[in-house]
């Protein structure tokens, strides 16, 4: 399984050269494994995906976590939507009040864009999702809700060896006590559980987080504690703010490993990062 | 074991931060969450006892009536809503820790899902104002 990192700012994206090593793209990973591809998360960096002609089958599957802007604004730039030969799958949460499909149509039609979903030229479907188990190609997929405002699931990607798990927004330890002792209140555990790489909101210092509560993000320490508690082997910490130049974001992580002695591996995403894992 | 729903735990939070007796079960009636304000109820601390299935937890409460005759379980708000998934409100009498008889109120309501799946209950105890 391979997995290639296209944004993994938070909230907006950033254009400045204070924030050029990180990257200013917001959420977007491809996984693949042979000729099946996935898409997580429509960010601006899926604007940068141009996948050729490497779509053997003719199929792309795209996995939202949810709609909020960041995790859907480079859908409109996605290129596949524009081939008349292929067949673009969207997954992402349901809701009580309206379909997946039109929930999107109102970000994807005029005023905010110019193209209606209607008008793509690609075969496309849509898959709503909950606390659901589904396989696509040799991929067994597991989606969660988690702890986010509005409608918000984490995936679990098994493929053929390994696990890779995406839960880019997501706060785990709101509440009074903060992270749970007892992992059976813990949001998304079963998610991250023994994953051999987790892709996980770490958006704050813990600092800046005493006035974030309830925003539906996660400051690094306790990230790091749920990767522990959850017995992840490598952690990517992301959904990096979008007030963080490069320099405050290497100072966060020198402080973690400087108060933190975890034994399993971690660091920072960084847009253009590849994986593979066996 | 798997993680509880999330709609389970957003409620533990919320019960968390109340300093009103809050009781949350799952769908079968077992307790599985109470606050600090419900230990005090109970005369057990959450911390010590953990979950408790419903055998155990039912029967420390001894509901009665205004005439004094005991209240069947079956109407009683909490075990109504785990029945039906809909919210209840009664008052009624029970014996304190101290042996006194206190009136309570207690309202009821179902935690539905966005799934729109039924996932247990929450109990909610006020001391009772003379209506």
């Amino acid at each position: 399984m391979k997995i290639k990192l296209w944004g993994v700012r938070g909230s907006i994206p950033t254009s400045s050269p204070e924030t050029k090593y990180y990257g200013g793209n917001t959420s977007c990973a491809v996984v693949s494994e042979g000729d099946n591809l996935l898409v997580l998360d429509g960010g601006s960096g899926m604007q940068q995906i141009n996948f050729g002609n490497s779509i053997i089958n003719k199929r792309v599957d795209i996995l939202l976590t949810h709609l909020h802007l960041d995790h859907i604004q480079g859908l409109g730039f996605f290129k596949p939507f524009f081939d008349p030969n292929l067949e673009v799958h969207i997954w992402g949460p349901a809701s009580n009040t309206q379909t997946l499909h039109s929930r999107l149509s109102r970000y994807l039609s005029p005023p905010l864009f110019p193209v209606m979903m209607r008008d793509l030229p690609c075969g496309l479907k849509f898959h709503e999702i909950e606390n659901s188990e589904f396989k696509i190609g040799p991929f067994k997929i597991k989606s969660a809700y988690v702890i986010h405002p509005g409608p918000t699931v984490g995936y679990r990607i098994k493929g053929t060896h390994s696990v890779f798990t995406y839960i880019p927004d997501h706060e785990p330890a709101l509440g009074r006590e903060g992270m749970p002792k007892d992992i059976k209140w813990i949001s998304g555990y079963d998610l991250v559980a023994d994953a051999d790489l987790l892709y996980h909101d770490g958006q704050y210092t813990a600092i800046e987080y005493q006035n974030k509560k309830g925003w539906g993000h996660s400051c690094l320490d306790d990230t790091l504690l749920l990767a522990s508690k959850a017995r992840v082997k490598h952690l990517l910490l992301a959904h990096h703010d979008p007030s963080h130049t490069d320099s405050q974001l290497n100072e966060m992580f020198t402080d973690l490993k400087r108060n933190y002695n975890y034994s399993f591996e971690y660091e920072m995403a960084v847009e253009g990062m590849e994986f593979e894992l066996p | 074991m798997p993680a509880y729903e999330i709609e389970i735990i957003l409620n533990r939070q919320l019960a968390d931060c109340l300093s009103i007796p809050v009781f949350i079960t799952d769908k079968q009636g077992n307790l599985i969450f109470y606050n600090e304000p419900a230990e005090k109820l109970l005369g057990k601390r959450f911390d010590e006892t953990g979950e408790m299935p419903v055998e155990e937890w039912s029967v420390i409460f001894k509901p009665i009536d205004e005439l004094g005759t005991a209240i069947p379980p079956e109407d009683l708000p909490l075990v109504k809503t785990l029945k039906n998934c809909y919210p209840y409100h009664r008052s009624f009498w029970i014996e304190s820790l101290q042996g006194r008889t206190e009136k309570i109120s207690l309202t009821s309501y179902p935690i539905i899902g966005r799934a729109e799946k039924f996932l247990g209950a929450v109990a909610i105890f006020w001391k009772a104002k003379d209506e």
